[in-house]
């Protein structure tokens, strides 16, 4: 018998997706009836308790959360966010319903040994709801109490191995695609590289220094499953510089309708037979394809690389050899003055371990300076916005390079600086006087 | 119930403190074909919704089943995917970055046995526990936000919602119809911590009251500095109230000026929002983060307001149910949805998606507003 009456989520239980109301239904009688005889460390009745609160909201249409209090463990600034409900009295099971963000590990692999480790330990002192995964990527144990926060995190570090991610003013969790683990169009390692920088930079992950959140992506190429380049302040996105490596056999087999074309991603239509001209040529926004007779044929140095040819064909034609990664940064979320996309500040970068040039030439002056200069909660994409672009440029230390602008600016006021000016600012109003009366 | 020490001594806390060691390393998860065969792929296959093949230059092939999930899970379930990950995965599996859970498996013959298995458990109410699909030009999972069921900020739920929304668009999940892939986010508030603002379609949990002010708390509770300066619209400043008989600091808000980011109670709890009536959902359109054919770009408001629906949301799933259809039937074969617009023109978006087209909907937002503006006597009638 649930403990709480709902009828509104009861209504979520029908059609065919599968239903977390049933999940979380089924979780509350599991604790209930406890056939484990687990010595639970938080109420047994945490998950009836959330399942009545979330009813309560939609019956309002408010939520019930009050602001996080400051919890955590010691010695770190985030990985825990406190969270109390507004309706102690009614469900004191989510009085405290704290977060813990679980480092994942790279492209999400798992193996079901250490997933069951995180379940037992998630059962015996969490509420056994989790996020798989939050939006960062972090693992999220959902609603725990104060007094487990440091019980819990002494068992991941001791007995799993494992790390909390990052909350707060600090470096996120990074997060990257599936990457040369099984996608062949990864241009870069986006997995070691993830990593590597996620243990260089664990000071700045657990311990907040920063103006305001800072996030790291790893796209593998431009197609960007991680949607880094919407996300993340310093994007790394994977490419190459030299020509794209072509199967003639292959795209003759994909003209012959022996292959499906987009890898038979477009399986569900009947599209009529595969037209290379009209769905690969006629759709590369560089125009730098054509068929030689049977041949096709890539001005590579006019290609953008927009994969669109890559992903129609994909066994006729391969990224090139010459690989590495570009950077973009300053993308976010819309508050507060609107969203922003990430800029090309890298055009290109190599990246192979220890990925030295990365860190000291890019990552820690952008630092450097948005700790400096950066106000309190300004997001890395703010005071690009507030300084310019040419500031990034300075901070650097690069040449300017037409591959970071869309176009050159239609305005003429530009702020030349003294020192690019011939003779400098200082003058003579009386020299000046001398031929030009008041 | 007993208290179970881990071991931790709140006395000396740095006692064996173990810190910054960060995530398991990825390595340790790959599957043997995985690990094996990274770097040298040679292509991939869709061998139909749901199910891909990868194959490597040594000739290995992995065969992937992939199964919607929502993001919200229990160990229970977790425990039953591992042991499905168990008995047909040697114990491996991984999830994706929209929530997806994939199987993965080394031979053929093992894929059918596999997607039975998947395709056969059901929640007691009915719903699948891993549908397959998700793949190719079709709809896969929707990412979202906390909602309703952990989060202090949002305008609307997220868990909710996209359960409602899925439903609706469920045959698309596990079909490939669509003219390119066709990506649905959902963020309950303006934070977007699950960043919508560039996808296909987008449904934004949104307020449209200005802060309620508890004067006899602000001062107490909150930074009063901080909460002004938190609003990018400066629509707050500081106030002397007279509250009881006694004067309080506290602030004041011109109401006209406030855009309803919430951004003024995430530094200051006396200062709510949520409200029944206010708030709702905003449905955006067209954005995509692929660099395909076309830059990625920002999705733009097409619906600025359904009310909060609970618990279905019946409205916004027909609007987005529309939508995908009015862009199945026209667009091109890879086009995506804001390509499609674009080619179209946005006149003809509205029409053809049978949306209204409001004055909420013509950007008056800063600067940018004015480049969104129609600059150009080339329109269409």
């Amino acid at each position: 018998m649930a403990k709480h009456e709902t009828p509104m989520l009861d209504e979520l239980v029908s059609g065919p997706w599968p239903s977390f109301v049933d999940d979380l239904k089924q979780l509350a009688a599991h604790r209930a009836k406890n056939e484990d005889n687990i010595e639970y460390q938080i109420p047994v009745d945490v998950v009836e308790d959330l399942l009545g609160i979330l009813e309560l909201s939609f019956k309002h249409g408010r939520t019930h959360w009050k602001h996080g209090g400051i919890v955590g463990v010691f010695g770190y600034g985030g990985g825990v966010i406190g969270r109390y409900c507004d309706q102690p009295q009614n469900f004191s099971g989510v009085a405290h319903f704290h977060t813990m963000r679980v480092a994942q590990p790279g492209g999400k692999f798992y193996k079901t040994d250490y997933l069951k480790q995180l379940c037992d330990l998630w059962d015996l002192r969490g509420s056994g709801v989790t996020n798989m995964h939050g939006s960062t990527g972090d693992i999220i144990f959902l609603g725990t109490t104060t007094p487990q926060l440091e019980e819990i995190f002494y068992e991941l570090t001791h007995n799993i191995n494992q790390d909390l991610g990052g909350s707060g003013s600090n470096l996120r969790t990074p997060a990257d695609c599936i990457g040369q683990a099984r996608c062949e169009y990864a241009c870069y390692d986006t997995q070691d590289l993830c990593y590597d920088l996620t243990q260089e930079y664990q000071d700045e992950l657990h311990r907040p220094a920063f103006p305001y959140k800072f996030k790291f992506k790893f796209d593998g190429c431009p197609n960007g499953c991680v949607a880094s380049i919407a996300r993340s302040d310093l994007s790394f996105i994977g490419t190459w510089k030299d020509d794209i490596k072509i199967d003639q056999e292959a795209v003759a087999a994909y003209i012959g309708g022996e292959f499906p074309p987009n890898a038979g991603a477009h399986s569900g239509r009947d599209w009529g037979a595969f037209d290379i001209q009209k769905e690969v040529i006629d759709n590369c926004p560089t125009e730098c394809m054509w068929m030689d007779g049977k041949q096709l044929k890539i001005d590579d140095r006019e290609c953008n690389r927009c994969m669109h040819c890559i992903n129609v064909m994909p066994r006729a034609l391969r990224i090139g050899d010459e690989r590495g990664l570009s950077i973009l940064a300053g993308a976010k979320a819309p508050i507060l003055d609107g969203a922003q996309m990430g800029t090309l500040i890298v055009p290109f970068i190599e990246a192979v371990a220890p990925y030295t040039k990365i860190k000291e030439e890019v990552i820690e002056p952008i630092w450097d300076w948005w700790m400096e200069e950066g106000k309190n909660r300004e997001r890395l994409g703010e005071l690009m916005k507030r300084q310019g672009l040419q500031r990034v440029i300075e901070v650097l230390g690069v040449d300017p390079d037409p591959r970071m602008v869309q176009e050159p600016r239609s305005n003429p006021y530009v702020f030349w600086k003294e020192d690019e000016v011939e003779g400098g600012w200082e003058r003579d109003i009386n020299e000046f006087r001398k031929h030009h009366q008041r | 119930m007993a208290f179970i020490s881990s071991g931790y001594n709140p006395d000396k806390p740095m006692e064996n403190r173990i810190s910054d060691i960060g995530p398991r390393k990825y390595d340790e998860f790959y599957p043997p074909v995985i690990a094996k065969n990274k770097g040298k792929w040679l292509y991939h296959e869709y061998l139909k919704p749901g199910v891909i093949v990868h194959v490597a230059e040594s000739g290995d092939e992995v065969f992937t089943v992939r199964v919607g999930g929502a993001r919200l899970m229990s160990t229970l379930l977790i425990r039953e995917i591992c042991e499905i990950a168990d008995k047909h995965c040697d114990g491996y599996c991984r999830w994706t970055t929209r929530n997806n859970v994939e199987f993965m498996v080394d031979s053929k013959d093992k894929v059918d046995p596999l997607v039975k298995d998947l395709e056969g458990r059901k929640f007691p109410g009915g719903s699948f526990k891993f549908p397959v699909g998700g793949t190719g030009s079709g709809i896969t999972n929707i990412v979202h936000t906390q909602g309703w069921l952990h989060c202090h900020t949002p305008a609307t739920d997220a868990s909710g919602p996209v359960k409602a929304v899925m439903d609706e668009l469920f045959a698309d999940f596990q079909d490939h119809r669509m003219p390119a892939h066709l990506r649905v986010s959902l963020a309950c508030c303006l934070n977007m911590c699950g960043a919508v603002h560039c996808s296909d379609i987008a449904i934004l949990g949104y307020h449209r009251k200005p802060p309620m002010l508890d004067h006899e708390y602000l001062d107490k509770m909150c930074e009063i500095p901080l909460a002004i300066s938190a609003c990018p619209t400066a629509a707050i400043r500081p106030a002397k109230v007279e509250f009881g008989d006694k004067k309080v600091n506290s602030v004041a808000v011109k109401n006209e000026r406030c855009m309803f980011c919430g951004n003024c109670y995430t530094m200051c709890p006396s200062m709510p929002l949520a409200d029944t009536e206010g708030d709702g959902i905003v449905i955006m359109a067209g954005g995509k983060v692929s660099n395909r054919i076309s830059a990625p770009k920002f999705s733009k408001v097409v619906v600025a307001f359904i009310p909060n629906e609970a618990p279905r949301w019946p409205t916004t799933a027909k609007t987005i149910k529309s939508m995908v259809e009015a862009y199945a039937k026209d667009a091109r074969k890879y086009e995506r949805l804001g390509d499609w617009a674009e080619r179209i023109g946005w006149e003809r978006f509205f029409e053809k998606c049978e949306l209204d087209f409001t004055h909420h909907l013509i950007d008056d937002f800063r600067d940018p507003a004015y480049y969104t503006w129609r600059q150009s006597t080339q329109f269409k009638f």
